[in-house]
């Protein structure tokens, strides 16, 4: 009964979507007060279906209803609680629900904060938000309907894949979802103004916490598939330049540059046209990585559909949004007023560098991603193009924009000096230099360039630092004075500071374990001792275990350093109950200098195990600071000026923000 | 400068980074794919030794040999022809008799392909598409089994 309630209430949903889609778009257009403002209750309405739609499919999840065919097919009775409701979003049709949910969501958080938003910019805002939802829903409902019934009802259900039963994977789904879908507002709100041929720096100012919201939810989703990917497949690595890694890498791209650059049009509305191409494109880019996971032309863990019309329809979603926006935006943009002029050398030019880079390195990641589809389409090749190609392509282009990160936040708006910027970023060009020298004499091994990566990194972290330092006027001042500078600095101040040092600490992560990861191979008997980057590890046998839904072997690795006892790591290979599925945990010891992982692999015929271990230097760093940009988008976010329904500046003071 | 110079400047800037993008994806894209062949496309096109590709097929039944020392040995089929394999690593979870597999490496000039990557599907009943569809082509068919290796 529940079931059909929710069923009901998804049908339900796509009849105001298009009531929502409709009905304020022409109120705008005619200039109906009324018409424009129905938009609110509907989005909020929209919502509210949803949800109970949701809710109602998580109810069969949790209660394991097996006369559910998704149930059926994904969940299993014995599954533990927490992966009873992951398994909600751990399917195709299941993870669609979620989607078009975030969506509505997004949408009526645009009805209900958005106050200050003039009349007609919100009614087209919410009704382009609408198109999106009655198209996604209608591709649930047609294709993808998760509460279709089954008779007569099995026993028990068919389980979650194992290696998707993880708190990390639990939740990378809905982050990951709330970022490609947050750029829908963007979009939206791109849209809006073209129609309206209204674009200004309060657009800009409207536009940017959203654009924030979803491009912090993008960066911790990615972050926690690659940590997840990093403990769970036993390979050691975090990331694989997968097709379906960078599906979510390209949004990202775009994103982080659609944020720098509406920074640049609130400011100084300047870059207005590109601002516009830019939100389409994330949201474009979010919609192709939905698609090419979406539509199994890519093998990995996120093809669960192997469904041809599925492809097909989100290709036609694709196609229909990105076609649409884009051939809008070829219409109107030319309409769109100039804005302020700059000097190449100033923030403006800074960010335009950080756009033009961000956007290259975007469109390299898509040729080597799309290149093996078009080319076996072509000519019936079948390649792959793996981690050289992104490597030899885009890490080049990442070089610049790092190195040149720094300067950006020192340069003033309009006419800058880079003389003066170098000035003050001495300290941590010699602090840099440093890093290079030493990592130069410590290290024998390793790429040559890998030094000047690590020298790079502690570049731009002390980099991000001296430009609060610089705004504080720390060390020209008395402290004092700088304290309360520092106090009297905006929020947004200290989130762009945050996000530059989680950058810098993420290249520092990422190129020391890439450049100096150690890794043995070996055979272990019980009582066998091996040595890997200072740490002694002494394999002490394998026993059986039996878990909540799986049994496992277990090997037992005492780990020793400098003759003191560490840790005992306990990897394992299981077997799962439902479905019978094996896989291997590996043992981590999770420290600053870095992590020893390690993997059992076969049992060998005289006794023994194959071994793999690895010590991967300074992992952490990576999502640390991933977790740190995180933050710094979060301050940022909660900064004043941002906040979503804040009375504008020359408003009256009143009218606190809802929702605190 | 006046506003026609200063977009000149940021016009050159964006042509200048687009051109070296254009350069090295062409030059990664010449120098770092790799394509995929069955056993039977190694036999066919000849495949010189020391070249890398991707071996894509069946784990043949029965030719597994591992628990001895940490070399894995195998053989690929697409039941028409087969290769044999060494891999020097642990296997993925997922690897078994009978089953699809994607295997990265090179060639020997004795015409054993030594791995260095080893892929198999994320999943019980799923195959990577890449051997599904050579399979395909090659004629074999695939029927439930072997779509879904163990018939569940």
């Amino acid at each position: 009964m529940i079931v059909e309630v929710g069923h009901f209430a998804l049908v339900l949903a796509i009849l105001v979507a298009i009531f929502q889609m409709v009905v304020p778009a022409w109120g705008a257009h005619v200039g109906d007060e009324r018409l424009m403002r129905v938009a609110e209750p509907a989005a909020l309405c929209q919502f509210g279906l949803l949800a109970i739609s949701a809710i109602a499919l998580a109810n069969a999840f949790i209660t394991s209803d097996f006369s559910v065919a998704n149930v059926v097919a994904n969940s299993h009775s014995t599954k533990p609680l927490l992966y009873r409701i992951s398994g909600v979003w751990g399917n195709h049709e299941g993870s669609m629900i979620l989607w078009v949910l975030i969506l509505a969501l997004f949408g009526a958080a645009v009805a209900a904060f958005g106050r200050n938003l003039p009349a007609t910019l919100k009614a087209n805002v919410l009704s382009v938000q609408a198109s999106i939802a009655v198209a996604f829903c209608l591709f649930i409902l047609l294709t993808s309907n998760p509460f279709l019934r089954i008779d007569p009802a099995p026993a028990d259900g068919n389980g979650l894949n194992p290696i998707l039963q993880d708190p990390a994977l639990a939740f990378h789904p809905p982050f990951l979802y709330t970022g490609y879908v947050g750029f829908s507002i963007a979009f939206s709100f791109a849209i809006a103004a073209l129609i309206e041929r209204r674009l200004d720096a309060a657009w800009a100012r409207w536009v940017r916490p959203w654009t924030l919201a979803a491009w912090m939810c993008l960066t911790i989703g990615i972050a926690m598939g690659s940590w997840w990917a990093y403990y769970e497949l036993g390979w050691g690595g975090w990331w694989f330049w997968d097709p379906v890694e960078n599906a979510s890498l390209m949004p990202w791209l775009a994103g982080t540059a659609l944020l720098h650059c509406a920074v640049v049009m609130e400011k100084r509305e300047a870059l207005k046209v590109w601002t516009v191409l830019l939100a389409i494109l994330a949201f474009s880019l979010s919609l192709m990585g939905t698609f090419l996971v979406r539509s199994g032309v890519l093998t990995s863990v996120h093809a669960f559909a192997v469904d041809p019309t599925r492809g097909i329809f989100i290709l036609a979603i694709m196609t229909l949004f990105t076609g649409g926006g884009l051939a809008l935006f070829a219409l109107r943009a030319r309409n769109l007023r100039q804005g302020g002029i700059f000097a190449p050398i100033s923030r403006e030019g800074a960010l335009v560098l950080n756009n033009i880079l961000l956007t290259t390195a975007c469109a390299t990641v898509l040729i080597g991603t799309l290149y093996p589809l078009v080319l076996e389409a072509l000519t019936g090749a079948k390649i792959s193009v793996g981690p050289p190609y992104f490597n030899m392509t885009f890490g080049p282009l990442m070089l610049p924009l790092l190195i040149a990160l720094p300067f950006g936040p020192l340069l003033p708006w309009k006419r800058g000096d880079i003389l003066g910027a170098a000035q003050r970023l001495m300290f941590a060009a010699v602090l840099a230099v440093v890093v290079l020298v030493l990592a130069c004499s410590t290290f024998h091994r390793g790429p040559i360039l890998a030094p000047f990566g690590l020298a790079l990194g502690v570049f731009v972290m002390l980099g991000a630092m001296i430009e609060l330092a610089t705004r504080v006027r720390f060390g020209e001042v008395p402290w004092r004075e700088s304290l309360r500078r520092l106090k009297g600095q905006p929020r947004s101040a200290f989130g762009t500071t945050l996000a530059h040092f989680g950058v810098g600490l993420m290249v520092v992560g990422i190129v020391a374990t890439s450049a100096y990861r150690e890794e043995k191979i070996l055979v272990m008997k019980a009582g066998e001792t091996t040595q890997l980057a200072g740490y002694a590890l002494t394999f002490r046998g394998a026993a059986p275990r039996t878990g909540p839904n799986y049994r496992e072997e277990v090997g037992v690795f005492d780990v020793m350093r400098d003759g003191n006892a560490i840790t005992v790591l306990e990897p394992s290979k299981r077997i799962y109950d439902a479905p019978p599925q094996p896989t291997s945990e590996s043992g981590i010891h999770a420290a600053w200098r870095g992590d020893v992982y390690v993997v059992l692999g076969d049992k060998q015929k005289h006794g023994g195990f194959t071994v793999r271990i690895f010590f991967n230097p300074l992992v952490r760093f990576i999502w640390i600071g991933a977790l740190i940009m995180f933050l710094g988008g979060a301050v940022s976010l909660s900064d004043r000026r941002l906040r979503v329904g804040a009375p504008r500046r020359t408003g009256r003071a009143i009218a606190p923000a809802p929702a605190e | 400068m006046t506003r026609k110079q200063r977009r000149g400047v940021l016009i050159g800037v964006g042509v200048a980074v687009l051109t070296v993008a254009v350069g090295l994806v062409l030059f990664a894209l010449r120098d770092s794919i790799v394509f995929f062949h069955t056993p039977s496309d190694v036999v066919e096109k000849n495949i010189a030794p020391g070249q890398r590709f991707r071996l894509g097929g069946l784990v043949a039944e029965g030719s597994v040999k591992r628990g001895e020392g940490a070399k894995v040995e195998f053989v690929v089929t697409d039941t028409l022809k087969t290769l044999q394999v060494i891999y020097e690593d642990v296997l993925p979870d997922l690897f078994g008799e009978g089953q699809g597999v994607v295997a990265e490496g090179t060639l020997t000039p004795s015409g054993v392909f030594v791995a260095d990557t080893v892929l198999a599907k994320h999943d019980e009943t799923y195959m990577p598409p890449e051997v599904a569809k050579a399979l395909k082509e090659r004629g074999v068919k695939l029927g439930q089994g072997a779509a879904h290796p163990k018939g569940e």
